[in-house]
């Protein structure tokens, strides 16, 4: 028991999610209680406006959690500060980045900036981390790059190492593989995993991509109108969830190939 | 790192242009005065005050150095809006920053007859528009900042700056149309724009509120770089979101808002400096930004100055005309070289 709570980075207790706008509260999802545990590579799949984003955004602290307790390393989300919250965990959000005149190296340095002085100069740990994190994502021949000179593969892979010289145990990436083709779907995936197993961080990532997700996570959430599960794929499979992801008219969840058909 | 070692050599260049050009605008003027004299006036300390020292130390001198602060000082704050509201288009002319100190001159200029008597002689001093030219910058650039937190689009941004300049135009001719001749002659003449209006005293306060606002600008640098990938991510990095605003906006509105006051409202050298240095640094990084941008803004200050001198004449033109006509060639320029304005 004692062993399996130390596994634990992050866990919510009777979380729920939504807006608060004058008085009225928008109530998107509720009683989430996930556990996400080191070093895994965790996918979160509904379907659109299940409150995916919703979610990401309440465990990252860009909105408050409407109730519930949200737990990182044991210790309560909202008794962490912007800087410790930086230390622990780094984002790859779906926004574009404001100036797209920042060469790559620039910007994967930008990811040191928890850890620098008041000015931001990098110290020689903070160039090594940035070389490591390049060496990682393979970008070397990317970094005196502009970023308008990037495609969005590129740029993608640029923005997750970031993240990673940001040197954090969780990455939280929203919807990374939009906008890519299936090749460079498959391949961002593939290049989470290989990261959670070379750094041991914990990756989570929102995504409507089931099928890949279901051969690549360790675990999965799965965010339907009733309720939100989180377990690994193959027990998801068995216990029937993802038949209740969508309405039933259009697509069907073959259990055989973990993926869905549409119907003839 | 070779990156680095590269711009140490532009640096080097441009402050000894910088050097050149302050000697030069120095030795420019309507009376001729040899370079000697003007040496001498810097390093001898003759007993015998001739006129060209006289000229040199309370008339050149000030007005070089003030061209220097004003050319830097907006190119800085210029280059923090540009940042703050992630738009290239932002400045201090564009954003209505410099409308607002109008309006505060305005008010004490033209408003003093509508005051009237005893309230008339305090307000027209030089330290009421001073402080009416800051507060009036800094009240808009509070209100831009606000619609700016509810309206996400920053085009919405540029629109209500433009707006507020033709809020501040109107009431400035509603005054204008109650106020005496004397007094729209005044007006006018400080919204021509002036670097030589200064003595020494005057310079002084100038100096000692131009530094605080570069004090503070130097504080915001790491905050403005995380700033280049928008707000969620320089958050997501530690950044104190509301305190880095609000010492950007400090820092703007001390630099924009005294400049305004002390020289007029000196237009496109906000929206054109930063422009022009990051064609010649290629680089986002602040900390690099900051001192290029200081450089290059004093540097086409002194030269709009010396083109205002017009040399071998009596006459000198307005220096507000003179930005103009280089700064807005420069943003073409830029806009059909690029295509596209990246910042």
């Amino acid at each position: 028991m004692n062993e399996k709570t130390q596994n634990i980075i992050l866990k919510t207790k009777n979380l729920d999610i939504g807006y608060i706008s004058k008085k009225k509260e928008t109530r998107i999802a509720k009683d989430i209680n996930i556990n996400l545990n080191k070093g895994e590579l965790i996918a979160l799949v509904g379907g659109n406006g299940i409150g995916k984003s919703t979610l990401l955004r309440t465990l990252t602290k860009v909105q408050p959690a409407l109730n519930g307790d949200i737990f990182i390393n044991e210790k309560q989300l909202n008794n962490y500060n912007n800087l410790e919250l930086a230390k622990v965990m780094s984002l790859v959000l779906t926004e574009p980045i404001s100036s797209k005149n920042l060469s790559v190296f620039e910007l994967v340095a930008l990811g040191r900036q928890p850890y620098t002085n008041w000015i931001g100069n990098l110290a020689s740990t903070d160039l090594k981390a940035v070389k490591k994190a390049i060496q990682l994502t393979n970008i070397e021949d990317l970094q005196h790059k502009k970023c308008f000179e990037l495609s969005d593969g590129q740029l993608q892979k640029v923005m997750i190492t970031r993240a990673l010289a940001q040197d954090t145990p969780m990455i939280i990436l929203d919807e990374p593989t939009t906008h890519l083709d299936m090749y460079h779907k498959a391949y961002l995936l593939k290049l989470l995993k290989q990261l959670t197993i070379d750094t041991g961080k914990t990756i989570l990532f929102s995504s409507h991509e089931i099928d890949l997700a279901i051969q690549l996570c360790d675990s999965m959430i799965v965010m339907t109108k009733d309720q939100v599960v989180s377990d690994q794929p193959c027990n998801l499979i068995s216990n029937g969830i993802f038949e209740s992801l969508f309405p039933k008219d259009l697509i069907v969840f073959d259990d055989k190939t973990g993926s869905f058909r549409v119907k003839k | 790192m070779n990156q680095n070692q590269s711009y140490k050599w532009t640096f080097l260049a441009l402050s000894l242009g910088l050097i050149a050009l302050f000697i030069l605008n120095i030795s420019l003027g309507s009376v001729q005065i040899s370079f000697s004299t003007i040496i001498d006036s810097f390093l001898v300390k003759s007993s015998d005050f001739s006129n060209q020292e006289y000229i040199i130390q309370n008339y050149r001198l000030p007005k070089a150095i003030t061209a220097i602060l004003v050319g830097s000082g907006l190119g800085i704050s210029g280059l923090l809006m540009q940042t703050l509201f992630k738009n290239p288009l932002a400045g201090p002319f564009v954003l209505g920053i410099t409308s607002g100190a109008s309006l505060g001159v305005a008010l004490v200029i033209l408003g003093s007859s509508v005051f009237g008597g005893f309230l008339a002689t305090f307000l027209i001093s030089k330290w009421s528009l001073v402080i009416a030219a800051s507060l009036g910058s800094f009240l808009v650039l509070l209100l831009v900042l606000i619609v700016s937190s509810k309206v996400r689009d920053t085009m919405a941004i540029l629109i209500i700056g433009l707006m507020f300049g033709s809020i501040t135009a109107a009431i400035v001719s509603v005054l204008s149309y109650f106020s005496s001749a004397e007094q729209l002659q005044q007006y006018i003449f400080w919204g021509f724009g002036s670097l030589g209006d200064l003595d020494w005293q005057e310079l002084i306060i100038f100096i000692i509120i131009y530094s605080f606002g570069l004090f503070f600008s130097i504080l915001s640098i790491k905050g403005l770089n995380s700033l280049l990938l928008g707000d969620n991510y320089a958050k997501s990095l530690g950044l104190d979101l509301k305190k880095s605003r609000f010492i950007i906006i400090i820092a703007t509105s001390l630099l924009a808002g005294t400049i305004t006051a002390f020289a007029g409202p000196i237009a496109f050298i906000g929206l054109a400096i930063p422009h022009l240095t990051r064609q010649l640094f290629k680089t986002s990084n602040h900390k690099i930004l900051l001192p290029a941008v200081f450089l290059i803004g004093a540097i086409i200050m002194l030269i709009c100055d010396s083109i205002a001198q017009l040399p071998n004449s009596d006459y000198s033109l307005p220096i507000n005309a003179i930005t103009s006509l280089i700064g807005a060639p420069v943003v073409i320029w830029l806009l059909v070289q690029q295509r596209k304005m990246i910042f």
